[in-house]
């Protein structure tokens, strides 16, 4: 049950996912050499507004770009009306977004 | 028939509504057999009360359709040994996604209501007075319609698509096929019309672009390249502020 906003919601996330996501595979690269430590990525993360923009933005994209997606497959498999669908959606970007915002935070504020 | 005769196990699907139950008939292989030969032969020679569709035999009218060894197919352009298994057994089935009327025939009308329902349909809006809209037979947009209008409205595609399979207002790519040519046409009239039905709740954008109705197509359309480009339209022309659907 998407219509063209929620379609074009979906893949505008999905644009703004893309290069996060090669930032993110990029940086996980380059922090492992050498090992991997918490204190070295909190180092580099900690009070930093650049990281917590970078992922602040990363949860929000996959918080709308996911729960569109949950929201297909549960629409088809359930067969469930669009008022229960639409509750379930906001729910599902709710919680994806409280739980991300919450391990930003944790990594990111001093 | 002589006792050594080759035979054709076919299962055939008997009921009507959500109720049934498969019923067994031994078939007489014969050269060039198609699967409508086969259900003609068990309506002729041993049930006279199996009820299906057909008209024209010769793949145009689209009224043929049934599910074979659970793929949905034109039956009377469908060779048996393409489709038997080695065991020459058959198993036919009314068309998915659609209520069944009685045995073999489904009930098509959801499958029209929905080409309707995308505004799949000529509107046309100059009169007498206007100049003949020029149509250049070479051009992009023609070429894409020429193709897409051999849709004989079979529903082949229909009970392939899993889309439709899981959400019971999704148009479907016939109906989305038909309405996007609609919209390319220079003759024709409330473009958005077409663009509003296509963009709701059941609209283009449900499909999954998995393929499964280009690849059942007995005409060989390929209904995603409409919807892929009514993606497209419907999205950019919400961007632009063109459409509150
Ligand atoms: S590509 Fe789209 S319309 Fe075609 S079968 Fe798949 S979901 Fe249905
Ligand atoms: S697009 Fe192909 S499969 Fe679908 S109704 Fe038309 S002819 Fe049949
Ligand atoms: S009987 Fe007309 S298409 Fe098969």
């Amino acid at each position: 049950m998407l219509d063209v906003r929620l379609y074009l919601a979906q893949r505008i996330s999905a644009l703004i996912m893309v290069p996060l996501v090669l930032g993110h595979l990029a940086v996980m690269i380059y922090a492992i050499q050498g090992g991997l430590s918490a204190a070295e990525i909190l180092g580099r993360t900690k009070g930093s507004f650049f990281w917590f923009a970078f992922y602040g933005l990363f949860v929000l994209a996959v918080s709308v770009h996911a729960s569109i997606g949950v929201r297909a497959i549960v629409h088809e498999w359930t067969g469930i009306g669009k008022r229960a669908l639409d509750i379930f959606t906001l729910g599902v970007g709710f919680i994806l977004s409280v739980l991300g915002a919450w391990s930003v935070m944790a990594v990111t504020l001093t | 028939m002589p006792a050594d005769e080759p035979m054709l196990r076919v299962s055939v699907w008997r009921g009507s509504g959500t109720k049934g139950e498969f019923e067994n008939f031994d078939v007489p292989v014969r050269e060039n057999q198609t699967i409508l030969d086969i259900v003609s032969w068990i309506q002729q020679y041993a049930d006279p009360t199996l009820s299906y569709r057909f008209a024209c035999r010769v793949g145009m009218c689209g009224s043929c359709a049934m599910m074979v060894n659970g793929e949905p197919r034109w039956t009377c352009r469908t060779h048996v040994n393409k489709v038997a298994s080695h065991d020459n057994s058959l198993t036919l089935e009314p068309l998915r996604n659609l209520p069944v009327i009685k045995d073999l025939a489904a009930d098509l009308a959801p499958f029209f209501e929905k080409w309707v329902e995308a505004e799949a349909f000529h509107h046309p809006e100059s009169t007498r007075e206007d100049e003949i809209a020029a149509v250049d037979p070479e051009s992009a947009e023609r070429a894409g319609i020429d193709a897409a209008i051999e849709c004989i409205n079979c529903a082949v595609c229909y009970a392939a698509c899993d889309t439709v399979a899981g959400n019971v207002d999704y148009l479907g790519p016939a109906a989305l096929q038909r309405a996007w040519t609609q919209f390319q046409d220079e003759r024709a009239g409330s473009k958005d019309a077409i663009l509003d039905a296509v963009s709701g709740s059941g609209g283009c954008h449900n499909c999954h672009s998995m393929g499964s109705c280009a690849h059942y197509c007995p005409n060989e359309l390929n209904p995603l390249i409409a919807i892929a480009d009514l993606k497209r339209i419907t999205a950019w022309r919400r961007l632009k502020g063109g459409s509150n659907a």
